[in-house]
């Protein structure tokens, strides 16, 4: 019953949404207040009818509905129940679902929290989201239906694949999906800037923490993925550029610049056209990669049931979404006059800058993953484009880009100053040289990039640190001032220190990876290893049997010099239903490196293959990515977004306040 | 001129929806691979025949168009291709070459045995060596061979009805086979 | 889109990679071993390289790989070796010849251009252009701000 209700739901969501993207629309061309009233309430009610559907899916889940193909094909009653919950979005349809959900969740949050806008515009941008709803409702009412039934009910399901069978599959899929969509509110904001033909520091101002809110998201998303992937793989490698990984890399990639280009539309009234174009594609990178994942155009690891039908459907999706924006934006942008007059050396230059080198790398990374398809579809040569081509390319890209981001925040708007700026940033010079011959010294010559990436992070977190100390007036003035200062400083100003503060973290922490120490040695029991300056000694392993697996289960005593540091328990677990088996390993981190130690199969003679590897700082890529997700969440919280809202319902009149930083 | 740019990213996404649309055209692949030994020498083999009787090697290819093909016991998709090749062999009498992939002979054996043994000579290439040299990604695969012994066509996957009436048997018929 | 993302689907058991039994006793061989692996695609699991790859396949070509060194090959000969029998899809790293030439020079060539749009785009703006907001201006699109609601 509940499916039968849960498909119902997704039925009127679709007729829901077909109003919603229709009636506010026309009534924001008839300035008709009643109607443009309406998105509001289509957008709630879309988001709670979603919400059932995604709820119905679920309980057939927990309760292993086996009359669902969807749950027959992913479930079995053995698994554990946050597997059982998780599973709802392990697989195309359910996946399908969690994507318009969330978008149905940012139209909500559109809906609820943007009272401060005018009517005409929220009208707008709901109906854009509404559109993008409809598209995607009928694609899962047509070809990706969760909800449907099995002529003959069987005993038990297929269950889960068990490399999904992972709390990381509870986690990193929401926040993904919460990213890609998130970013369908900035394309909303854009489009119906765009009908308006209005784009002013009041339209930046509303779109930014929409934008910062879903970067925050993708960017945990895409550490997770990656987290996932660096503790399940069994050899610790957290990064493949595989295009599934880029597809999410690329929206980021843009994001950013995003972000960062809208505070020059609001501080300074320019690269308005440019901004509405990064918005658009920031959103249709997200579309394309859905595309790309779900037609089978590209070959990934990362593997979805694919047909056809699904792929010809989302392209004439992206054909409407994107087509239909890009050409708004062909008619439309021409007439956004940019005013804000500045210097090339200055904020502003500084922004460009970051915005020039953003779009190239991602521009990259585009090429990198499309350019076998177009090749082939040319009938030339078959090619991968695999890590060597993207450390050739947009790595390089991404040097001068943490140069001028330790530089670009000292710059004053409209005309800055670069020597001062550079002199003031001697202790990042400092910093630099020191880590540089620090890396030499310690890894005794060791690769040239690596040691040319810890001076950058050192160059980076020492120049934000030291633009940080020099805006609060840390060391020039009396303690006291100096906290006064930080307290009144803007939020986002703070948010911008730690996020890019963050980036230095997550650099060290790439450019480390240079430095691992791996031994892999078939062990006895009682035999040893010896990594970096650990020693492991295999004790025992030992059968063990989980709810729907039996594992071999380790035990590792790692001791450095005489001293214990730890027992550890790498498994290797056997799933019986899937005849599949995956590697558990154990991780051992004190925040500067990790000891990752994975159990691999035993010979004819009892003896254990272990992989061990000695990773020196490789914590701080995640670390990094989470101080930078921060960052974006502390600037978020800006009194200012909310501030100017208040009084500007309040008083009517009043004065935007001064724009900080 | 200042239009023109901004038509430039609704032109490259167009562009790029093409490329999209071609991509999905129906049977095309993108897991299949070309193989790079078209057109080249078969690669040198000896292998043992799984009769037990001596063994065989890239002479017995040569002298008159035959078609190797890479099976094993283990694999499902064999068994999909296998009355096809059983026709091949019985109704249009192709000279089939069998090499049994990473196989125990025994296994090989009860194969032919409960299914049929299209084949005019079967080597056993039992650590994967042979497949190697030949590109072999994957079993089944087969290749067709010109009466010089350069390989001159792949298949990849189980055999189609399809692609033996329409490719490989109009390629043998050109190379002047059977 | 990625969702399930990180779905190894093709790695059936994911401790994957060089087995100890496959490695060559001398460590400068090994590591040049390990090096070319690196960039070789398995064919089989499409995205990884045969270095990190579990897969049959990949420990077929690692002892190729290994065989060649051993015998004196250079590394581009034991990486040809490879290439011969599965052609340039194996290389992660593409050649660099006319039908990758946008691909390796794409991005360098679109970065001059940026630049160069951008720069042209720092000059030639419009000299006329109005003046950032002062506080009245700023009034006054608030007071428009207000007529649309």
């Amino acid at each position: 019953m509940f499916v039968e209700l849960g498909h119902f739901c997704l039925i009127l969501a679709l007729f829901v949404t077909v109003v919603q993207s229709t009636v506010p629309i026309i009534g924001a061309a008839r300035r008709h207040l009643g109607w443009m009233a309406v998105g509001r309430t289509c957008a709630l009610a879309a988001f709670l009818l979603i919400g059932c559907a995604m709820a119905a899916l679920m309980h057939a889940y927990i309760v292993s509905d086996f009359s669902v193909i969807n749950v027959i094909e992913n479930s079995h009653t053995d698994k554990p129940l946050l597997y059982k919950i998780s599973g709802v979005w392990g697989n195309h349809e359910g996946s399908m679902l969690l994507w318009v959900f969330m978008l149905s969740l940012c139209a909500a949050a559109v809906a609820v929290f943007s009272a401060n806008l005018p009517p005409a515009l929220r009208a707008r941008v709901l109906a854009v989201q509404g559109m993008i709803g409809v598209g995607f409702l009928l694609f899962i009412l047509f070809t990706s239906n969760p909800f449907l039934r099995a002529a003959t009910p069987p005993a038990n399901g297929h269950g889960l694949n068990p490399v999904l069978q992972d709390p990381g599959l509870a986690f990193h899929p929401p926040f993904l999906y919460l990213g890609y969509v998130g970013f369908s509110v900035a394309f909303a904001f854009a489009v119906a800037a765009l009908i308006e033909g209005k784009v002013d520091a009041a339209w930046a101002r509303w779109v930014r923490p929409w934008t910062l809110a879903s970067w925050c998201a993708l960017t945990i998303g895409i550490a997770m993925g990656s987290w996932w992937a660096y503790y399940t793989l069994g050899w610790g490698g957290w990064w493949f550029w595989d295009p599934v990984e880029n597809a999410s890399f690329m929206p980021w990639l843009v994001g950013t610049a995003l972000i960062h280009s809208s505070i020059v539309v609001e501080k300074r009234d320019t690269l308005k056209s440019w901004t509405i174009l990064l918005a658009i594609i920031t959103f249709s990178l997200s579309l394309v990669g859905t595309f790309l994942v779900r037609s089978g155009v590209l070959t990934s690891v990362h593997a979805f049931a694919t047909d056809p039908a699904r792929g010809t459907f989302i392209l004439l999706l992206l054909l409407a979404a994107i087509g239909g924006s890009l050409t708004l934006y062909a008619v439309r942008a021409p007439s956004l006059q940019g005013g804000g007059l500045f210097a090339p050396v200055s904020r502003e230059g500084a922004l460009v800058l970051n915005n020039l080198l953003l779009s190239c790398g991602c521009a990259t990374v585009f090429l990198g993953t499309l350019y076998p398809l177009f090749l082939d579809a040319m009938n030339g040569p078959k090619l991968s484009v695999g890590f060597p081509f993207f450390n050739r390319t947009f790595v390089p890209l991404m040097v001068p880009m943490i140069i001028a981001l330790g530089i670009g925040p000292m710059l004053a708007w409209k005309r800055g100053d670069l020597l001062g700026a550079m002199q003031r940033l001697w202790v990042a010079f400092v910093a630099a040289a020191l880590a540089a011959l620090i890396a030499y010294y310690v890894t005794t010559g060791g690769p040239v990039f690596a040691i040319i990436g810890l001076a950058l992070a050192a160059w980076l977190g020492a120049a934000v640190i030291a633009e940080w100390t020099e805006r609060i007036g840390l060391f020039r003035m009396p303690l006291t001032a100096s906290l006064r200062r930080a307290i009144h400083l803007p939020r986002a100003a703070h948010g911008m220190t730690a996020a890019h503060f963050g980036m230095a973290v997550f650099v060290a922490g790439v450019s480390a990876s240079a430095f691992d120490r791996e031994a892999i040695e078939v062990v006895p029991l009682g035999g040893r290893l010896q990594v970096a300056s650990y020693t492991l000694e295999l004790q025992s392993v030992d059968p063990v049997t989980g709810p729907n697996y039996r594992a071999e289960r380790a035990t590792i005593r790692i001791t450095k010099g005489s001293e214990e540091i730890t027992i550890v328990h790498p498994e290797r677990r056997f799933f019986t239903l899937q005849q599949q088996t995956t590697s558990e390993t154990s991780i051992r981190t004190n925040f500067l490196a990790d000891l990752y130690v994975a159990l691999g199969e035993a010979d004819a003679a009892g003896k254990w293959t272990i992989r061990a590897y000695y990773k020196p700082l490789v914590p701080w890529i995640w670390i990094g990515a989470v101080i930078m997700a921060f960052g974006g969440a502390v600037s978020l919280s800006d009194r200012r977004w909310r501030v100017g809202v208040a009084q500007r319902r309040r008083l009517g009149s009043a004065v935007l306040p001064a724009a900080g930083e | 001129m200042r239009r023109l740019l901004y038509l430039a990213p609704v032109g490259l996404f167009l562009v790029l929806a093409g490329y999209f649309a071609f991509s999905l055209r129906p049977g095309y692949d993108p897991h299949t691979l070309p193989s790079a030994m078209i057109d080249k020498e078969a690669p040198v083999f000896e292998l043992a025949r799984l009769a037990g009787n001596g063994t065989i090697g890239r002479e017995a290819l040569k002298g008159h168009p035959v078609v190797v093909n890479f099976f094993a016991s283990w694999c499902v998709p064999c068994r999909v291709e296998h009355p096809l090749l059983m026709r091949l062999a019985q109704r249009e009498h192709i000279p089939l070459i069998g090499i049994a992939y990473k196989d125990k002979p025994a296994d090989s054996a009860r194969l032919l045995a409960q299914f049929g043994d299209p084949y005019r000579d079967v080597g056993m290439d039992r650590d994967g060596r042979t497949g190697l040299d030949f590109g072999v990604y994957g079993v089944p695969e087969t290749y067709v061979i010109d009466a010089t012994g350069h390989i001159r066509k792949r298949f990849v996957g189980p055999l189609s009805a399809e692609a033996v009436d329409h490719e490989l048997l109009p390629l043998l018929r050109t190379l002047g086979g059977s | 889109m990625r969702p399930l993302i990180l779905l190894f689907l093709l790695l059936a058991s994911p401790v994957g990679a060089v087995e100890p039994a496959e490695r060559l006793a001398d460590p400068a061989l090994e590591s040049r071993a390990r090096g070319i692996s690196a960039e070789l695609r398995c064919l089989v699991c499409q995205n990884e390289s045969i270095d990190e790859s579990h897969a049959d396949l990949a420990h077929d070509i690692r002892v190729l790989v290994r065989e060649r060194l051993l015998a004196g090959d250079s590394d581009t000969a034991a990486t040809g070796a490879v290439v011969a029998r599965y052609g340039d899809f194996v290389l992660l790293r593409p050649p660099m010849k006319p039908a990758t030439w946008p691909l390796w020079f794409g991005p360098l060539a679109l970065l001059i251009v940026g630049a160069g749009c951008s720069l042209l785009w720092l000059r030639h703006r419009p000299q006329a252009a109005p003046a950032p907001l002062d506080d009245a201006e700023r009034k006054a699109l608030e007071t428009l701000l207000r007529e649309d609601m």
